[in-house]
């Protein structure tokens, strides 16, 4: 249909493609072309309004309440579109198209076409409630919405979700994040309209609510109040209750983004409209995904619109000339706020004739339903328990008639569930696996028969576990099942990423070479260079050769180049050390007066027991040092930071022990040590373990009897662990001696940023006790010299106050002045 | 913008530490320039784009700028991001001259 001079022994000629639209549609299109024909005949242009490379919009909520970074979600860099030789106008949008003329215009530039693809998406429908241009209103849409929200959630209450659907769910779930009470306003009676019926919707409701989100239905908003200063701070409702809001986010449905086709006189309804080949009312003009309307219906899910490009991209590159698209059946399966759902056709469209089929189990937030019509299953949700929706779905996807029984919809013939001993091999070829990119089982197999053996590079051969990632342990069990075993990544064990050897291999060869400092590593064994692997030698090599090191400053970073924590605005916070968390009214108000002194922003009380300073200038920081006359706390680096302690005998009256003293004899004694990652101690005077002992990296708790229980590898931040028990010691020196062999030992084991709770499980308690308390590697006398080598190596960093170590080291911005012209 | 170039006089080589760099604000402009353990001086704007950070705080990698924090990074030659989404920053033209480094700008 696209006229293209093919003939045999010609070179083709090049056409111009512009593409309109750079989100999950245009760019999919462009990928599809790639892959249907590397050869092809088009010089591809795609305009983009946001000025990034494409992002994985599914994931934004994750972005939103901090499990994925933005740099996680991004589908092709920068980078790719140049690879690929597809000019990317990105950040420019698309304000007028000549069809005449064949010319799309965008800030300032021209681009010609002879094939024009409309993927303009759409954008967020924000009603029209008074308000919504107040401060703290926003809509839910793309990545920089996300970092706005994140950016302004920082020290507010509460947050109000206007729209209960899919998308102002995942906001909330969000937003929960971010410490601020959430509320869901939703217009209709229930939750999520389109996926779900009545029941379903109360179902939902009731599990969201146990996870603390309050949920208002059939509301309906009359504004956003906002306080003197133009910030929202209330959602208004019609019947003029109120509920607090210090932040609203609006989800209340998307529009497609039609404008700039219906300005150049293309037929549109809802959308543009196109036909079955994907084809607009202009022959060289063409529309895919959000902004398309398909046999009057638009779609707003990636599935039936990857149906869309790929039939366009068979079209366009006349790999399959007769390719349409005939529309999609939707059937999909969702995660919201930790409930499973799987949701396929209309299930609030009941007919009198239709045959409803439901099962509920309301004790586990269990609901099942399934609308059969004329003996075949039209519609149906499946809530808190998939275990039956790919039997379900698949009824309804193949159209085949539905069993006599109804019951075996969901509970199979006979005891065929999908329980535990569901077997990979019994799963049909076309049984979709990742359902993000819809990738089949039979395709990654295939991928893994041509030696994809670790589950990143399945990934990058099929996009499968790509997308929310659910579906890597299947891929997982599929390459075991078809290869024997998961390959995995080499660089995993490395110890840094610029030098290709495991830890014990890379201090022997370190130890032969005589190599002490970061560059000489780099220069004999390294492959590239970059900031981690620099920290990571430099901290290796500083445990290993001590007072021999080279110590280059530009394999530090900047916390350990200045020795203190660098802030969101340039400045650096202090934390002097407090021993035990113990203080005296001297040091107090010697902490005091230096705050005032240098108009300290903020002195906070720290979890570890001591007080910060924040908001110090670099170049204030030697003066702070010396006016405190305290010793650094370590607070900046990988190493000991804190060790916490309750009062133990000495006050208490439960205390079994001296749990301070102990306390204060750690932290003197292990001071300035440093290790592969953070190390955090606690001592407790009594089993009630006051100083929570028992997630800390090493604990200490006394025990009735005088004696020390010694505890490793718990943690109680992102990760969350119990430590497990080393040993029981009758002395505080027994004690502080099995701790510094554990630490010694930890620190030239451990892999760089491997903490005690990933090291300690990774060896083995029983193991660990084995070197540590009965010697079994006859390494506890080296373990102990360790101790005293490294103790003795210790000297205060912010001594440096007085002996800069290299220019500008404590220095600030230096002002320049122009030259007289 | 003036249209007209400047030649600054910046300060000497042995102000700039080995694989590090420093802050400057040379008129209104505020820069980091930096020099490589192989002898490199470059200058480039002083801010990350992504969230400010102070890249003269940046450690090094080749001839990369890393962002302090979020470790963006810079290339010292064009002055592009690593990173999708994120606009490069400006470069400058140093000399080294008898261990004194100019700036143009």
């Amino acid at each position: 249909m696209i006229p293209l001079n093919t003939t045999p022994g010609l070179p083709p000629t090049r056409k111009k493609l512009v593409v309109v639209g750079n989100g999950m549609a245009g760019a999919r299109l462009v990928e599809d072309i790639l892959a249907a024909d590397p050869d092809h005949p088009f010089d591809i242009t795609v305009f983009g309004d946001e000025p990034y490379g494409n992002y994985n919009r599914i994931l934004l909520s994750n972005v939103l309440n901090g499990t994925q970074d933005p740099k996680e979600i991004f589908l092709n860099p920068l980078a790719w579109y140049a690879d690929n030789h597809v000019t990317l106008h990105a950040g420019k949008r698309a304000t007028r198209v000549d069809r005449d003329a064949k010319v799309v215009y965008a800030d300032g530039v021209e681009e010609p076409y002879d094939v024009l693809v409309f993927a303009t998406g759409s954008r967020p429908f924000v009603p029209p409630i008074p308000g919504t241009t107040h401060r703290g209103v926003f809509v839910f849409r793309t990545i920089d919405d996300c970092r706005n929200i994140a950016a302004y959630a920082k020290g507010k209450k509460s947050a109000v979700v206007i729209g209960g659907g899919l998308l102002g769910l995942e906001a909330a779930k969000g937003l929960m994040t971010h410490d601020v009470a959430v509320t869901v306003v939703e217009m209709g009676p229930w939750l999520m309209g389109v996926q779900l019926d009545e029941a379903g919707g109360k179902v939902l409701q009731q599990t969201i609510e146990k996870l603390g989100i309050t949920v208002k239905t059939s509301a309906s908003t009359r504004e956003f109040a906002a306080d003197d200063h133009g910030a929202v701070r209330a959602v208004v409702f019609a019947d003029g209750s109120e509920v607090e809001a210090d932040i609203v986010v609006i989800s209340a449905g998307i529009r497609p983004n039609k404008e700039l086709a219906a300005e150049c006189g293309l037929a549109c309804d809802r959308a543009v409209l196109v036909d079955d080949t994907l084809q607009t009312g202009d022959p060289s003009v063409f529309g895919v995904g959000e902004c398309v309307q398909h046999r009057g219906v638009v779609y707003g899910l990636v599935a039936p619109i990857w149906e869309q490009t790929k039939a366009l991209a068979a079209r366009l590159t006349s790999t399959n000339p007769d390719a349409v698209y005939t529309g999609s059946k939707l059937a999909t399966k969702l995660k919201v706020m930790g409930v499973e759902l799987a949701s396929m056709g209309r299930v609030s469209d009941v007919k009198p004739t239709d045959e409803v089929v439901t099962f509920a189990e309301p004790g586990r937030q269990v609901y099942w339903k399934a609308i059969v019509r004329d003996g075949k299953v039209v519609a149906g949700c499946l809530l808190g328990d998939l275990g039956p929706a790919d039997e379900v779905v698949s009824y309804f996807m193949t159209e085949r008639p539905a069993p006599a029984r109804r019951l075996e919809l969901f509970f199979g013939s006979g005891t065929r569930t999908q329980g535990a001993d569901f077997s990979l091999a019994d799963m049909p070829d076309d049984k979709q696996v990742c359902d993000c990119n819809g990738v089949c089982k039979g395709t990654i197999v295939k991928a893994i028969q041509a030696g994809k053996t670790t589950v990143q590079s399945v990934g990058k051969a099929t996009r499968a576990g790509t997308g929310c990632g659910s579906c890597k342990k299947l891929v997982e069990g599929l390459i075991e099942a078809v290869n024997g075993e998961v390959k995995a990544d080499p660089s995993e064990g490395w110890y840094v990423p610029a030098v290709p050897l495991d830890k014990p291999s890379l201090v022997a060869e370190v130890k032969t070479r005589g190599l002490k400092s970061v560059s000489a590593v780099l220069r004999e064994l390294g492959t590239g260079e970059d900031e981690k692997s620099k920290n990571g030698l430099a901290s290796m090599l500083k445990g290993l050769w001590g007072t021999e090191y080279v110590d280059e400053r530009d394999a530090r970073f900047i916390n350990d180049r200045v020795h203190a924590n660098i802030q969101n605005d340039g400045t650096f916070s202090v934390i002097p050390r407090m021993y035990g968390g113990v203080t005296s009214a001297d040091d107090l108000i010697k902490i005091g007066e230096v705050a005032k002194k240098y108009a300290v922003r903020m002195v906070k009380v720290t979890g570890g027991q001591r007080i910060d300073l924040l908001g110090i200038k670099k170049d204030d920081l030697p003066g702070v040092w010396r006016d405190l006359g305290m010793p650094s706390g370590y607070a900046y680096t990988k190493a000991l930071r804190t060790v916490k302690t309750c009062v133990g005998s000495e006050f208490c009256r439960y205390g079994t022990n001296d749990s301070t003293a102990l306390g204060i004899a750690l932290e003197k004694t292990y001071q300035g040590f440093e290790f592969p990652a953070k190390v955090k101690l606690g001592v407790s005077g009594c089993p009630r373990n006051c100083a929570e002992s028992t997630v800390k990296d090493v604990g200490v708790v006394a025990t009735e009897g005088g004696e020390w229980e010694v505890l490793v590898g718990g943690a109680a931040g992102a990760h969350v662990r119990k430590t497990d028990v080393l040993c029981r010691v009758k002395t505080r020196e027994e004690a502080i001696r099995v701790i510094g062999r554990f630490l010694i030992y930890y620190r030239d084991n451990a892999k760089w940023v491997e903490r005690t709770y990933d090291f300690v499980p990774r060896i083995g308690i029983e193991e660990l006790r084995g070197i540590i308390v009965n010697d079994s590697l006859g390494i506890v006398a080296d373990l102990d010299a360790e101790v005293e080598k490294t103790a003795a190596a210790y000297v205060d960093p912010w001594l440096e106050r007085d002996n800069p170590a290299y220019a500008g080291q404590f220095e600030d911005v230096r002002t320049v002045p122009l030259p007289m012209a | 913008m003036s249209a007209t170039l400047a030649r600054v006089p910046l300060c000497t080589l042995d102000d700039l530490p080995v694989g590090l760099g420093r802050p400057f604000r040379v008129g209104d402009t505020p820069i980091a320039v930096f020099r490589t353990r192989a002898g490199k001086v470059f200058a480039v704007d002083a801010t990350c784009p992504h969230r400010g950070g102070p890249l003269a705080d940046g450690m090094l990698a080749g001839d990369q700028v890393v962002c302090p924090y979020h470790a963006f990074r810079f290339h010292a030659d064009t002055g592009a991001c690593d990173q999708p989404g994120v606009c490069s920053i400006a470069t400058y033209p140093v000399e080294v001259i008898d261990g004194a480094v100019t700036v143009t700008l």
